[in-house]
């Protein structure tokens, strides 16, 4: 059986808080500022979702369909397409209608309510399926949570969703000697297919593509297809954020060249495309994976530290969740989507206090100078949320 | 390394945070095994001198230690002064020095050899005069102590012309120590030229400048004109051992929020007053406390009435000793507003005492405070929006007290001295 390549690129953008003062406390309920999430989706736009669309619209008529990716978007990055860049969705429904693009599902908000939140991550991935039937026109089977967290619970409620495959982090910890180029199954739930994501081939692409002071640069898509045909195991699973493509390395870096080129070198190589769904109904499972605390691929540590361990998070984490029964109560469409986009998970990554390590990607991804601006902004805007609330509910 | 170093002051009697400063450099030095000789214009005897061997320059006689009195005075550029227009000092010791000399009339300096002379070792009126006779002396005491020392180590304008004279009799390198800067101390038109003429001497004739931020750095690079080859930034550090936790008892509910320093301009009053007016329209279970005293201490009384919040806005006076301590324990956030702070000690003290601070970007301790919340000093709205979040979000608050307690920890004088050394060997 040939080896595979297993594509898979994150489509978010968060719904950016503006500067919310105290003073607007119970005065001023919008939360968002629209001029940089405009601003930015319009750069990300330009730069990155529309010459990339185009690029892998190519490549999927070039190689006659042997050229196969598979996408999630997150619903706020969807609203913001249908408000600020409708012509990014056209082209989405482009690369759809070529049958060759499998969309994922995830959590509508891009949020952390698979961790303590079940009725509330029910409703997101339904909203967020929906929503991808009516955009996209098809139906999603594959599940990715956000920044692909998982764990044994979570994989439980993703089967029960109705989902038979799931993609995760080949976290080394959890790995151990194992590699994550083949298929495995939950240990919780062993109906549920695994994909594992093989970090360090999709950081090469991802992260060092240009670097110049790392020994292998530059790389050439032969020169990586040559890796990926060198790996042992069923698939190769590339999993990274899509705005690796003209914003996180820009167009000069050359990696536009390197996607061009890289669907004719890895075919070459004797290698095919699958997508997620594709690959597990052609690849048998080898084992089973045991993952009792919650896995990320974020930083070094791939847990959930980046968005939950400090105290300033999990407080701003517990203060908006201790709400959703009172929600629930007052069923208010405008409460709903605040409390929606108040739990985009960038909103508690902006808090995170790890200076040292990976403080600088933090940084690098932050509208906010430090972890404090970002809580404090974090909590006013959630302050005014509580005041509706509770004004919402006595008006029952 | 043997290190000749020349103060102003040292614990127990001192007026300002540089002689608590100089304590903790002769302690890290010596926990780095760099010995000091640390003269100082007048000692009392209660010195702590387990790290360092103390001299009081009010003990030596200005002698002829060169072959000829010419000599020695064109070696040592005496500095005549007989003006008691004093920066240094505390804006209401000012006041009280130009009645008293207004009272007694001018008199004039001179230099007599082989006498001593009886410093005061303070901030007073005479300054300019202590300044340049600490001079000669520092001259003296370098020739007597030739062969105890390799480096010549002087803190801030006051000892500047003693750490020249001392290079220029005994042809070994000087640094010198910039804690302050007359562009710090008030407006640029108000700078006392005299002053400022001395600080540019030293830090020409310096063979190494240390500042006490990357702040202070730039300043000494780009106002001073200074090399930025031979500008070293060695962070200040606090000593926290023997420091006993002192408990009191609240008398309010509120939350306390202080602001404690000289009330000048530099320290920037009047923007912690508008954020306090700001904070106070939102919430009231919330009390400002101004402690410390400076001649825009009564502008800040008017200020404060003007805006309607004395009742929950109160003044303090000058703190001394222990009521500093009880001062920090009674606040729920410490804030340092100010305009130009080469380092800025006291918010560290906060920390230390678990108090979250809020510092503005224009200070020295921003540079390596991290779990300290920042804003720039004017941004007036960036300031009430920390304050109110910190007295109203106690997670922010709680994490803030114990990762800045942490952090304070963390600051020693072992480690900011271990940078000195450097510097010393460097010119060896």
């Amino acid at each position: 059986m040939k080896k595979s390549v297993c594509l898979y690129f994150q489509v978010h953008q968060p719904t950016r808080l503006r500067q919310y003062r105290f003073f607007d406390i119970g005065k001023d309920s919008h939360y968002y500022d629209d001029f940089a999430n405009r601003t930015i989706l319009k750069r990300v736009a330009q730069k990155c979702y529309l010459p990339m669309n185009e690029l892998l619209l190519e490549a999927i008529s070039k190689s006659k369909g042997k050229f196969k990716v598979a996408f999630s978007i997150s619903g706020s990055a969807l609203e913001q397409f249908d408000r600020y860049a409708p012509e990014v969705l056209e082209s989405f429904r482009k690369l759809a209608a070529t049958g060759k693009v499998e969309f994922l599902c995830e959590t509508y908000y891009h949020s952390l309510a698979s961790l303590n939140a079940p009725s509330e991550f029910i409703h997101q991935v339904e909203k967020h399926k929906l929503h991808i039937q009516d955009t996209l026109g098809v139906t999603p089977v594959t599940f990715r949570n956000t920044e692909l967290i998982y764990s044994d619970d979570i994989a439980r409620q993703v089967y029960d969703l109705g989902f038979k495959t799931m993609l995760t982090e080949g976290a080394r910890h959890i790995m151990g000697w194992q590699s994550p180029n083949y298929v495995y199954t939950a240990e919780s739930q062993p109906k549920l297919r695994l994909l594992l994501r093989n970090y360090a081939l999709s950081d090469d692409v991802a992260f060092r593509f240009s670097e110049k002071g790392w020994n292998e640069w530059p790389l050439t898509a032969e020169k990586f297809a040559g890796w990926l045909s060198d790996a042992e195991g069923d698939v190769v699973n590339l999993f990274m954020d899509y705005e690796t493509f003209g914003e996180h390395q820009n167009a000069e870096s050359g990696i536009f060249d390197f996607m061009r080129a890289l669907p004719e070198a890895v075919l070459k190589a004797g290698l095919d495309f699958v997508t997620p769904a594709q690959a597990v109904r052609n690849i048998k499972p080898v084992a089973s994976l045991s993952v009792p605390d919650p896995i990320s691929w974020a930083d070094e540590e791939r847990d959930l530290s980046a968005w939950l361990g400090n105290e300033l998070q999990q407080d701003a984490y517990n203060k908006l969740y201790s709400l959703k029964e009172k929600l629930a109560i007052i069923n208010s469409p405008e409460l709903w989507a605040d409390f929606g986009h108040l739990q985009e998970s960038d909103h508690l990554y902006y808090m995170c206090t790890k200076f040292f390590s990976d403080g600088e990607i933090h940084k690098r991804f932050s509208p906010y100078d430090t972890p404090y601006e970002a809580f404090i902004n974090y909590m006013n805007v959630l302050s005014d949320f509580i005041i509706r609330t509770n004004y919402a509910e006595q008006q029952i | 390394m043997r290190v000749l170093m020349f103060g102003w002051e040292f614990p127990p009697h001192i007026a300002g945070g540089l002689g608590t400063a100089c304590e903790g450099i002769v302690k890290g030095l010596s926990y780095n095994g760099v010995e000091t000789l640390f003269v100082m214009p007048n000692a009392s005897g209660d010195e702590d001198q387990s790290a360092t061997t103390i001299l009081n320059a009010s003990d030596v006689e200005v002698r002829n230690v060169s072959s000829t009195v010419e000599e020695f005075i064109n070696k040592v550029k005496f500095f005549y002064v007989d003006s008691n227009i004093v920066p240094y000092v505390d804006p209401e010791e000012y006041f009280q020095a130009i009645e008293k000399m207004k009272a007694e009339g001018l008199t004039q300096t001179s230099v007599g050899f082989g006498q001593k002379f009886k410093f005061s070792g303070k901030y007073g009126a005479n300054l300019m005069e202590e300044v340049s006779r600490y001079a000669q002396v520092g001259g003296t005491i370098a020739m007597q102590h030739i062969d105890e020392f390799d480096v010549i180590h002087a803190h801030d304008w006051l000892t500047y012309l003693a750490g020249i004279a001392a290079k220029e009799l005994t042809g070994k390198p000087l640094v010198v120590h910039v804690h302050a800067t007359s562009y710090d101390r008030g407006d640029e038109k108000h700078i006392d030229t005299r002053v400022l003429d001395i600080e540019t001497r030293g830090m020409l004739a310096a063979d190494r400048v240390v500042t006490v931020s990357d702040l202070t750095r730039n300043i000494v690079i780009n106002k001073y004109g200074i090399d930025p080859a031979k500008v070293v930034t060695v962070h200040n550090a606090v000593d926290f051992s023997g420091r006993e936790d002192i408990s009191v008892e609240r008398g309010v509910k509120d939350k306390v929020v202080t602001f404690l320093g000289r009330i000048t301009f530099q320290k920037g009053p009047e923007y912690f007053i508008d954020a306090a007016a700001k904070v106070l329209k939102r919430t009231k279970n919330v009390r400002f406390v101004m402690a410390g005293s400076g001649d825009m201490m009564n502008r800040a009384i008017k200020q404060v009435a003007r805006l309607g919040i004395s009742d929950r806005f109160h003044f303090t006076g000058f703190l001394r000793g222990a009521d500093v301590q009880k001062m920090f324990a009674l606040s729920d956030v410490y804030i340092m507003p100010s305009v130009s702070e080469p380092f800025g000690i006291s918010p560290l003290e906060a920390m230390r005492t678990g108090v979250p601070s809020i510092i503005s970007h224009q200070s020295g301790a921003a540079e390596i405070l991290k779990y300290a919340l920042k804003v720039d000093f004017w941004d007036v709205d960036a300031l009430a929006d920390d304050i109110y979040a910190l007295v109203s979000y106690p997670a922010l608050s709680e994490f803030a007290a114990k990762q800045g307690y942490d952090e304070v920890n963390e600051l020693k004088w072992n480690g900011a001295t271990a940078k000195l050394k450097k510097v010393y060997e460097s010119l060896l």
